[in-house]
This record gives structure tokens, sequence and C-alpha cells, in this order.
């Protein structure tokens, strides 16, 4: 009986729709994907800021809340698969400041080669990840700890033993190494478009949306990662490599904390003790803002793209406006409970509707 | 990743179904202590291909400990794991899965918010392509689905709708024609109907008969009888962790298997018991 292999013979037309729902639905699939609240949601934050502001809608305005949206974006969606995966990582927003930080003082301060200082500080960076994931397995804690434990390791060891190694909890002549421009045309090259300036980060930013996009979709991790975020016993039992499909998003969010240190690292040419720190929430508002479920299972890596999009947006949209910045913490916290209800409605309609 | 469709493909062509009534799997004097707790002792019992073996037993009469041991999910402490007459120890649910043993749990079967066919071929993905471009071959995937369902008699007007929307009763068929699709050559199914109303409880015997018309071995784990009766081959009694009877269907009645099943004796005094306190007085408030 080899099953697997014959094609149905009785389907007459291998990929005809069922009659019974071929009426309804094109418009109402659409509605069906996670992430059409967010895309809708930035829709109506661009139109709003570009009919009352001069300044958001102009080329300059444009490259200032892209470029923002960009750095947090990548960490959202990593972020994203994380979550989709069942896990979270509080350390991901210092993670930033570590990468650029480690780097920073074995290039300036030890003098090693700049390529040398990057691969040995992703190799780092992916090793937290993966001790974050080996933890969170092994011991059964809920990584919301773990990695809260994770966090304040690296807080502590960006201010205390980068300070005990250069005496000061900033990277400084950065800008100045030799092997520093070999490097920076990864980070910090750009395209203008008249006066619009897209620099890498937003190049970056789209490249690492797109392939978590078709990961998710379309490949057999994909599948597996959307498992052992729904329903991880399961998972484990029709076969599927939850350890190491766990270890690998742990680490994945670490790499991508590494992409986005070395990204302001270059573009700014100092890296401060205190970077990232503080926006870790803001990563999981904006996965949860595109459409990921708290508990796991269900969500989108575009989704999450577009809720760092909408918090670039509101960030350089304020101001524009005039109002007191600090409003923008105000709206965040009105996003994220608009956000987690309708998630918590799709779900619970996925789970027991019919 | 890159072996799902050998994978498939292997455990499709592994298939070659033994012949009707050969035994493909068989546990001899098998036990399992966790500690000094001895949770199964000496228990034997085999699975033939075309046949349902009846696990019966009460609360903590062992059956799930030895359903863990054929699916690999714990290793026996003593006794051996035949598959094909050949001595196996599984170490983990994946061995048992490439040596055709499938298990399908009363309420793990799926993950409720992914669809229909991404549960139906999960962990045993069907990709094509090369290098970056190797994708999960959607298409196939969601036709073979559709298709092996309604080999199995459920109509689904849509798989790509989250598999939690199905009743429990179609969640367990899912998960049934998944194993047999998947080339499982021994079906274990633990308490299968245990949450499930008289009607789906129906269903889902229907489809366990139905697999075993295309020559798998069942297993099925049940504490009722009238359901085990009329469905199984061959009947094992577990009683406090060691076997109590190991008989084929023509040496025991249903009568004869209710009444070892609440423990003989037990269930006579039980009865009279019951009958003696049940006369109560007509009373006046009635």
């Amino acid at each position: 009986m080899s099953t697997a292999t014959t094609t149905p013979e009785t389907d007459t037309e291998p990929d005809s729709v069922d009659e019974r729902v071929s009426a309804a639905h094109p418009l109402a699939l659409v509605f069906k994907r996670p992430e059409m609240g967010a895309l809708i949601a930035a829709l109506a934050v661009f139109l709003f800021f570009s009919l009352t502001t001069s300044a958001f809608f102009s080329a300059g305005g444009a490259t200032t809340w892209l470029e923002q949206s960009s750095t947090i974006g990548i960490m959202a969606v990593a972020v994203a698969l994380l979550m989709i995966g069942g896990e979270f990582d509080l350390s991901a927003g210092v993670m930033t400041g570590f990468s650029a930080l480690t780097v920073g003082v074995m290039s300036t301060y030890w003098g090693w080669n700049i390529w040398l200082a990057l691969v040995a500080s992703l190799a780092l960076c992916l090793g937290i990840g993966a001790i974050n994931g080996l933890l969170v397995m092994r011991t059964g804690l809920p990584s919301f700890i773990v990695t809260l434990g994770t966090f304040f390791v690296l807080q502590g060891v960006d201010l205390a033993l980068v300070k005990q190694i250069i005496g000061q909890v900033s990277i400084q002549g950065f800008a100045g190494l030799d092997g520093q421009r070999s490097a920076s045309w990864l980070f910090t090259s750009y395209v203008s478009i008249g006066d619009l300036v897209l620099w890498s980060s937003i190049w970056w930013w789209v490249a690492i949306t797109a392939v978590a996009t078709w990961v998710l979709l379309r490949t057999t991790v994909g599948s597996w990662i959307f498992a052992v975020g729904g329903q991880v016993t399961s998972a484990r039992q029709v076969g599927v490599p939850v350890f190491k499909t766990k270890i690998g998003l742990f680490m994945t969010t670490a790499g991508c904390g590494w992409l986005v240190g070395m990204l302001t690292l270059f573009r700014y040419s100092t890296a401060q003790s205190s970077n990232g720190v503080g926006l870790e929430l803001i990563f999981i508002i904006c996965a949860v803002v595109g459409g990921c479920v708290m508990t796991g299972g269900y969500g989108s890596a575009i989704g999450a793209a577009f809720g760092a999009l909408i918090y670039g947006m509101v960030n350089q949209g304020i101001p524009y406006e005039g109002w007191d910045s600090n409003w923008l913490y105000a709206f965040l916290g009105v996003m994220l409970l608009l956000a987690v209800l309708l998630n918590n409605w799709v779900k619970t309609r996925a789970e027991n509707a019919s | 990743m890159s072996t799902d469709q050998e994978h498939a493909k292997t455990t499709a062509t592994s298939t070659g179904h033994a012949e009707p009534g050969s035994c493909i799997l068989e546990v001899r004097g098998i036990s399992k202590h966790f500690g000094s707790v001895i949770a199964l002792s000496d228990v034997s019992a085999s699975v033939r291909a075309g046949e349902v073996t009846c696990v019966l037993g009460d609360n903590g009469a062992g059956k799930s400990t030895f359903i863990k041991i054929l699916a690999g999910a714990h290793t026996h402490t003593e006794g051996e794991l035949l598959v094909d007459g050949e001595p196996r120890t599984f170490t983990g649910p994946r061995e048992a899965l490439d040596a055709g043993i499938a298990t399908v749990y009363q309420d793990l079967a799926v993950v409720p918010m992914m669809p229909v066919w991404r549960n139906f071929f999960l962990g045993s993905e069907v990709s094509k392509g090369w290098g970056p471009l190797r994708r999960l071959d959607v298409p196939f995937m969601k036709r073979t689905t559709k298709h092996e369902l309604a080999e199995m008699g459920i109509d689904l007007r849509d798989v790509d709708q989250p598999i939690g929307t199905l009743s429990g009763g179609e969640r367990q068929c899912v998960a049934i024609a998944r194993a047999v699709y998947l080339g499982a050559r021994v079906l274990i199914l633990d308490e299968p109907t245990a949450a499930l109303g008289v009607k789906q409880s129906g269903v889902v015997l229907k489809y366990v008969a139905r697999a075993r018309e295309r020559g798998l071995g069942v297993v099925l784990i049940t504490h009722n009888p009238h359901q085990a009766h009329p469905l199984g081959d061959r009947f094992v009694l577990l009683r406090r962790g060691t076997t109590m009877c190991d008989l084929p269907k023509a040496e025991l009645s249903l009568a004869d298997l209710t009444s070892m099943m609440a423990g003989g004796d037990e269930l006579t005094d039980l009865t009279h018991e019951l009958e003696h306190e049940d006369p109560s007085p007509p009373s006046a408030n009635a």
C-alpha cells in the first residue's frame, strides 16, 4: 500500500474549489489573515498624519519614520516568530546594545579586525540565544521569567563589565577605525530617490520580513513553529522536533538583536550601555498589534512589520503635530489593548466555532 | 527539513503490509518501574495485522503506561518489545513512528489553531523544490488531505479551516486518517471515544473498523466493554499493573468481559448492595 505516492484519483478536478465554499469569499479570505488589523491601522495612521501635518508626507519625513520603523521592525518580526512558537524574549532589547558594545570593545579597545569582531559578537549573541532556549526547554520555566533573568544579567554586563574594561559606558572612536569602512557597506549604505533616503536598515527589514513570511507560510519549519506554539504535546507526538525548533527561534531573535546592534553602531558610530533597554516590550507590542496571540500558535511576520511601521510613524508624527512626545506611550497602550481583544476574538472563533 | 519527502515515501513504502493475522508488534513479560512504583509488571500481548486488540482496564490498571511503552514515550524496564519479531527499544515517539507505530491520543491529537491540512501532514510535511526555494507542496497536501478524509467518510468543505472548528469526533477521525495515510502499520488509540457522545463514538469506531480492513493492527484502549466487544478480535485485560487475561473473542463473551472488568465477585456484591438499598419506601412528598 503506497498511499503516500499515489495521487488521489477520485478528485477529477484537482484544484477545484468545493461548491459549498465558492460563492462567498475572495474578500473574506483576505480579512481572515492575522495581519489585516495592523495593515488597516497602518493605513489609517499614515493618512491621518499625512493629512494633518505637512512634514509627515515629505521625503525628509518619510526618511526618518521609515528608518525608525526599520530597526524596531527587524526585532518585531523575530519576536513575532518566537511568539508564534509560544515563547517570549525579554532580553531582545538589551541584546541590541550588548552586540554593539562587544564589537565596540573588541575593535576600538582590543584592536581586533572589524570582521573578526563582528563574527565573534554574532557567535556570542547566538550563544546567549541558545542558552535562553536551553534554560527554557530544560527547566520548563516560562520563557518570560528566564529571559527576564537574561535581560538583567546582560544589562549588568553592559554597564559594569564594559566600564571595568574601558573605564566608561560608551564606545568612542569607532568612526575612525580602518576596518570600519570595509564592513560599513553592509550596515550603512543607502539609496536615495530625490530627497528620500532609504538606509540599508530598511532593506534588511524588508528582507527579513519577506524571509520570515516565506518560512512561516511555505516551509516545513513554518509548520513546526505554529505547532510548537499551538499545542506542544501534540507536536511532539507526531514527531515535530520541538527542542530544535524552539532553540532555533531563540537564536534567531538573538541573531536579529545582533544585526540591529550593528546597524545602530555603524550608523551612529557610537554605542552606549543603555542602548536597547526598554525596547523589548515595544517589540512585543508590535508583534501583538501585528496579529500574534499571546499564548502562541497564531500570528504573522508581516503583521509585526506593519506593527513596527505604525510605531515608527506615530513616534515621528506626534512631534510633527506639536504634541507632547510622551503621548506615544498612551497611544501604544491603546493599540495593544485593541489588538489583544481582536486577536483573542479571532482565536476563540478559530478554536470553537463551526 | 531536506528529508521530508523521502521520509513520507519510506514510511509509505515500508507499509508493505504484513499478511493478515501475522504478528507485527509483540510484548513479552514487559515491566515498567518508576522508582519504587511498579506501574506495569510482566505484561504480554501481541498486535496482529488486520486485527483489533482491545486493552481494557479500570483507572490505574496500567493502560496508559502500557501504550506509552508501545508508542515510544516510555522505555520499558524489563521484558522484550518485538517489532516484526525483532527486539527493539524506543527512545522517543519519532522512533516508534518510523517503525510504523502511530498513536492517537484522546485530546492531544491535533493543534487546534492550525488548518486541517497542516495538521494532517504535521511532522511529515511534503516539500518540493531545491535550496532556498524548497517549499511545502501546498496544493498536493490540501488535495491529499481532502481525498484521504473523503476516503474515511469525512466530507470537509474547506481543509483550510482551523481544525479546532471540527467536532471532537471529527478531530479523532482526522488523526486516525493521517496515521493510516502516513503509513502506520500499528494504530494505537487511547480512549478514542471517552469524551464523545454516543453518535460520534459510533462514527469513530466505524473508522477504527475501516483502518482494520485496510490491514492495520489496531490497539484500542478503552474501559467500555460494550464498545470493545463488537469491535475487538482479541482482549487484554489489565488489572493493577498485571495481565488478568489475554483471550481471543471466541473465548470471551460480552458478559464475561463486563464482569471481569468490574472485578467479577465485586460486581456481584455491588449489585446486591444496590438492589438492597434501592427499595426505598415510596416517599410521601412524591
